[in-house]
């Protein structure tokens, strides 16, 4: 069972919740938060110490008036990982998640063992423009995030709680309005990741395209790319049992080098 | 009362049947659509209109802000203005107003109304908006912090005015070494501002502030809504401790007049509801971002959806007080009952709506201007009269 529980770092409280035991994994979430302990995370907590935080401005966790843009978020965790004494974590990043574990990688490289990055944003190619999930009425979103039918009716059918969604987009403007889910000053220092990194694709990404994945692939030392065919913006959700099964051996190889 | 010739500049020659099957006219409505060789006329026809309210009577013309949009052809109300500043000797000339947050360098806008301000001999009336939820998609401006860059934002415009440069200014978003403007307003202390507006607590809360006292114009709207905004901002005062004047209060309503009640609902029937139903729809998602209204507005906003996004015909407008239509006795009793009811200062009439020919257009003002226009300026309450 997953703990569920808050913790205050400079005066902001937040909500995480924690389970398993093992290499410590920290789990960074998208746009939509992580209300429910997810499926794939509980997989994971069989064989990991996996911690869920909920963002500042998302959720259940307080909206700290310091919240500016990412690179608070980044100090912010590495003070969170300081009051939980975690010296060596793994990152799962999802989407905002990913480019918040990025940005925390180039800041302190030395405390992260790996990344898994799913469905990454954080860097702009002029190939491919990210989906405008801000112009997205809720029906839309739905159909752009998943590729199973099953998926997109549930996700229709189940919308969070109207304060929370609107908490939640309201943060994720304020982080990745402008310039649009990216940082213009994070490319340059992608080659400070000298952890191993796994990039995980759907195939059918609507928000960030593939074409990111490739991008990442190059701008990353040491980075191999897993890509779902069939599959949209959440291949943790859509292709669990098989995104389980490589994170976890992604992971346990990292532990062991 | 102080009458205002109010102009939106819509794009009237847009195919409307070729473009039917696009939500919406603001963002992205290919501009192949857009000829400018139509718009050349448009514009010149358009300041025709507005240059045409000096010698018809009324006290002043105004122009607006909005981008990238079939809805109105004025990214930059500083340039109609400074057109109409050579074009005219006597009437005021209203910003209304510059979109603030928007600014990279709201200096600029200090520099631009004060040249405006100069050049019209102290004419202008200088507003201050945020820009609609659609100007932060077109500009990609964070919605989020919207107000803080417009209270900045203003703050460095007015200082710029008011201040003897050269000062440094420091904010969170503007930072200048040297404020110095060259040149300085011609009013003084500076031009007067106003605060356009569809209505919301924060913006009269602020506006209605004793060190502002700016004057609060309520946009197309219902009648209903119009007074308990105008409500609102005297009610905000009193809570200052001072009594709002009505010189502090405004709508701007479209006004049609023609011989009689039926023609005027005829010939204004589809070119409002085009305005209405064409020009100004938009996707929810993009007329509110996250974080352009507080939440609280915002669920507001959510659970009225149904009523924002319902077609509307004309005559559900006139029942509804969304515009002033009919004879010029029907027009002119309007008017004075919504000014008994509301009592504000400045009506701004906006005379051309959606595709309303130039005929047409320039037949209502006429008849306005010497049917309406006389009667409706001399309203003032007994307590200015008495003064």
């Amino acid at each position: 069972m997953f703990e569920d529980t808050y913790i205050t770092v400079k005066g902001c409280k937040i909500r995480f919740r924690r389970n398993g035991q093992g290499p410590s994994v920290i789990y960074l979430h998208g746009a939509n938060g992580v209300p429910k302990v997810q499926p794939f995370l509980h997989e994971l907590s069989k064989n990991f110490d996996v911690l869920v935080p909920e963002h500042p401005g998302f959720g259940e966790s307080d909206e700290p008036e310091w919240l500016e843009n990412m690179h608070d978020l980044a100090y912010f965790y590495l003070d969170v990982m300081d009051e939980l004494n975690l010296d060596h974590v793994h990152l799962i990043g999802s989407s905002l998640g990913g480019w918040l574990a990025l940005e925390l990688a180039i800041r302190q490289p030395q405390r992260f063992k790996s990344l898994a990055l799913i469905g990454s944003a954080g860097i702009r190619i002029p190939e491919a423009q990210p989906g405008d999930i801000f112009l997205w009425t809720p029906e839309k979103a739905a159909h752009n995030t998943f590729m199973d039918s099953a998926l997109i009716e549930w996700a229709i059918a189940n919308p969070l709680d109207l304060d929370t969604t609107l908490k939640n987009r309201h943060t994720t403007a304020l982080l990745a309005w402008n310039p649009r889910l990216h940082s213009p000053m994070l490319g340059k220092w992608l080659s400070r990741i000298q952890m191993p990194v796994q990039l995980v694709w759907g195939e059918n990404d609507q928000i960030m395209p593939l074409p990111y994945a490739h991008a990442f692939k190059k701008l990353i030392p040491h980075a191999s790319l897993s890509v779902y065919p069939n599959c949209g913006h959440l291949p943790h959700v859509e292709k669990s049992e098989a995104f389980v099964q490589l994170v976890s051996q992604f992971i346990k190889k990292a532990e062991q080098a | 009362m102080k009458v205002i010739l109010f102009h939106l500049m819509s794009y009237a020659d847009l195919d409307f049947e070729a473009t039917k099957e696009y939500e919406t006219v603001w963002l992205n409505l290919p501009n192949r659509f857009f000829d400018p060789v139509k718009c050349n006329a448009l514009y010149n026809r358009y300041l025709d209109e507005l240059e045409s309210a000096e010698p018809l009577g009324f006290d002043g013309v105004a122009v607006n802000e909005h981008h990238q949009t079939a809805y109105g052809l004025m990214p930059s109300p500083i340039v109609m203005a400074s057109a109409l500043a050579r074009r005219t000797k006597r009437v005021k000339i209203a910003i209304l107003g510059s979109a603030l947050p928007l600014r990279e360098h709201p200096l600029t806008v200090a520099e631009e109304h004060a040249m405006i301000d100069v050049l019209s001999g102290g004419r202008l009336i200088s507003g201050f908006v945020r820009g609609i939820g659609a100007e932060y998609h077109t500009f990609g401006l964070n919605p989020t912090i919207s107000h803080d860059r417009f209270h900045e934002a203003h703050d460095l415009i007015v200082q710029a005015w008011t201040k003897p440069g050269p000062f440094a200014f420091t904010g969170h978003y503007y930072n200048h070494e040297y404020v110095n403007l060259w040149p300085r307003p011609f009013q003084q202390p500076h031009p007067p501002i106003w605060v356009p507006s569809q209505g919301s607590k924060e913006t009269i809360d602020w506006a209605a502030h004793p060190d502002r006292r700016y004057t609060y114009l309520q946009t197309f709207s219902p009648a209903k809504v119009v007074g308990k905004y105008l409500k609102s901002y005297r009610d905000t005062a009193e809570g200052f401790g001072y009594e709002a004047q009505d010189s502090q209060l405004g709508w701007a309503v479209p006004v049609y007049v023609a011989d009689t009640d039926e023609k005027a609902r005829q010939e204004a029937k589809k070119p409002f509801e085009l305005f209405r139903n064409r020009l100004l729809k938009m996707p929810f998602e993009m007329l509110l971002p996250p974080g352009y209204s507080s939440r609280t507005s915002l669920k507001g906003m959510m659970a009225a959806k149904a009523s924002l996004t319902q077609e509307m015909t004309l005559e559900m407008a006139i029942d509804m007080g969304m515009i002033i239509c009919g004879s010029p006795e029907t027009v002119k009793d309007s008017i004075v009952d919504y000014w008994n009811e509301l009592r504000f200062d400045n009506l701004l009439t906006m005379m051309h709506f959606g595709n309303l020919s130039q005929e047409l257009t320039k037949n209502s003002m006429a008849l306005f201007a010497s049917k309406v226009l006389p009667h409706v300026q001399s309203l003032q309450s007994e307590a200015v009269a008495q003064a």
